[in-house]
C-alpha cells in the first residue's frame, strides 16, 4: 500500500484498535484467574508462618513511613495467631520482606522470606532453611532476647541475633524488618499506637536533612 | 528452502544466540537456571509465532514508511497477551522472569525476524520460522541455563545434585554468564561447521 498520510494513518489507527481489543478481551478472561494466583501465593504465605487456622483479618499499621500489616488468624473463632508482613529498606541489594508468625503469647512460629535481592550466596542465605538469621528467633518470644534500646538487634550492634557470616547489612536488614514486625504486632495485641522503630545504621546523604539516621521521634 | 529446512536452520544454521548473536540481554539474564532459560526460550517463541503469523498476513496493507511501528504495536500486543496468560496460568515462572517478560517486546529476535522474514513470506512459512528460530532459541537458552545452574548452583531444573556449598557462585551471577555465553558460542560454532 502506498505510504500516503490517509493510509498511513488508517492503517496504524486499525492496528491499534484491533490490538487494543484484543489485549482487552484477554485481560478480561484472565482477570479471575490471577486474582485467584495471587490469593492462593498470600494463602500460601501465611500458612507457613502460622499455625492452623480457618479464617484471617488483616490490619494495617504504618511504622517509618511502612505499610505494615497484621493478619489475626483464628481457628474456630479463637484466635491463634498473627502473622505480619514486614519490610526493610536497608538490604544490601534493595528492600527485602518477611512474613513474621507469631503465638498470641509472642512466640516466633517461623519466619518466611517474601521478597529481597541480595547477594547469591551471601545475603540470600536469609532465605535457607535453618540459618543463623532465623533459629536465632524461630520458637523463641523475643521479650527474651539481649535487647538494644529495646530491640533486637545483631551481634555487632549489642544483641544476640547470630548474623550471616559475611553479610552484616543483610543481617540487619532481616533484624530491622523483624523489630517493625514485632512493633506492629504489639500494637495489635496491645492496642497500643507503634512508635519508630531504631535501627536504621545505613549511611544517608548528608544533603538530605529530612532523613532521620533511626531513633525514637515519638 | 523446504519446510523442514526452515525450521532446521532456526536450530542450527541460523541460531539466534549463537551465529545471529541476537536477543543477548533476555540470555544473559534469565539463564541462571535450565528452567527459567526453557521458560523465557517458550514465552519468547509463542511471541515469535504469533507475531510472524499476523505480520505476514497484514504485510500487504501496512504502508512502507509505517512498518516498525506497526510492528511493534502488533508485537507489544502479543507480549502483553502471554504475559497475561503466565501471570493466570504459571505465576511460579511469571514470577521468576520478572521484568523479563515485558522485555520480550525490545527482544532483536522478534522484530529482526518480522523484517528479515514474516514481511516478506507467506503465512505457512513464517509459522515454520517462528517455530524453528523459537526452537533455536529456546536450546540455547536451556544449555545455557543449565551449565550455569550445575556449575553455579549444583542443581539441574531445581533438583539439587548435593555440591551446592562447593560450586563456584560466579556461573549464576553476571560474569559468569558472559563466560559461559563465549565458550558455548565457540563450541557451537566448531561443531557446526562440520
Amino acid at each position: 500500500m502506498k505510504s500516503t498520510l490517509f493510509n498511513m494513518t488508517a492503517v496504524l489507527l486499525g492496528i491499534t484498535l484491533v490490538a487494543s481489543a484484543g489485549v482487552g478481551v484477554v485481560n478480561m478472561i484472565t482477570a479471575e484467574p490471577i486474582a485467584a494466583a495471587e490469593q492462593a501465593a498470600k494463602t500460601e504465605a501465611l500458612t507457613r508462618v502460622l499455625p492452623q487456622f480457618d479464617t484471617t483479618e488483616a490490619t494495617t499499621k504504618t511504622i517509618d513511613e511502612m505499610l505494615i500489616t497484621v493478619y489475626t488468624a483464628s481457628q474456630s473463632g479463637q484466635t491463634v495467631g498473627y502473622a505480619v508482613e514486614t519490610m526493610s529498606k536497608n538490604g544490601f541489594g534493595g528492600p527485602i520482606s518477611l512474613m513474621v508468625g507469631f503465638t498470641p503469647e509472642g512466640e516466633v512460629v517461623n519466619v518466611n522470606v517474601l521478597k529481597q535481592t541480595e547477594t547469591p550466596g551471601l545475603g540470600t542465605k536469609m532465605a535457607d532453611e535453618g540459618n543463623s538469621l532465623l533459629s536465632s528467633v524461630k520458637g523463641q518470644k523475643l521479650t527474651e532476647k539481649k535487647l538494644v534500646n529495646g530491640m533486637l538487634a545483631v551481634k555487632k550492634d549489642g544483641g544476640d541475633i547470630d548474623a550471616l557470616t559475611a553479610a552484616t547489612i543483610s543481617s540487619r536488614a532481616y533484624v530491622d524488618a523483624i523489630n517493625r514486625a514485632w512493633m506492629a504486632y504489639k500494637s495489635v495485641v496491645d492496642g497500643v499506637a507503634p512508635s519508630a522503630v531504631s535501627g536504621a545504621t545505613k549511611q544517608v546523604p548528608a544533603n538530605e536533612p529530612e532523613a532521620q539516621k533511626g531513633g525514637k521521634n515519638e | 528452502m523446504n519446510k523442514l529446512q526452515i525450521i532446521l536452520s532456526g536450530i542450527l544454521k541460523n541460531n539466534p544466540t549463537f551465529v545471529l548473536v541476537l536477543g543477548m540481554c533476555p540470555t544473559l539474564g534469565t539463564t541462571t537456571s535450565a528452567a527459567n532459560g526453557m521458560g523465557m526460550g517458550l514465552a519468547t517463541m509463542a511471541v515469535l509465532i504469533m507475531s510472524n503469523l499476523v505480520i505476514s498476513l497484514v504485510k500487504n496493507i501496512i504502508p512502507d514508511k509505517v512498518r516498525i511501528p506497526a510492528f511493534i504495536v502488533i508485537i507489544a500486543s502479543f507480549v502483553t497477551i502471554i504475559q497475561m496468560l503466565m501471570q493466570a496460568f504459571v505465576p511460579a515462572l511469571y514470577a521468576s522472569l520478572g521484568v523479563f517478560i515485558p522485555l520480550i517486546v525490545v527482544n532483536c529476535i522478534i522484530l529482526g525476524r518480522a523484517e528479515a522474514f514474516a514481511s516478506k513470506n507467506g503465512a505457512f512459512d513464517s509459522i515454520l520460522d517462528g517455530i524453528g528460530i523459537g526452537l533455536g532459541f529456546t536450546a540455547s537458552l536451556t544449555v545455557i541455563g543449565a551449565v550455569r545452574e550445575i556449575l553455579g548452583s549444583g542443581a539441574i531444573f531445581g533438583i539439587s545434585l548435593g555440591s551446592a556449598d562447593y560450586m563456584p557462585l560466579v556461573f549464576v551471577l553476571a560474569p559468569g554468564g558472559f563466560l559461559t555465553l563465549g565458550y558455548l558460542m565457540v563450541l557451537f560454532n566448531k561443531l557446526a561447521k562440520k
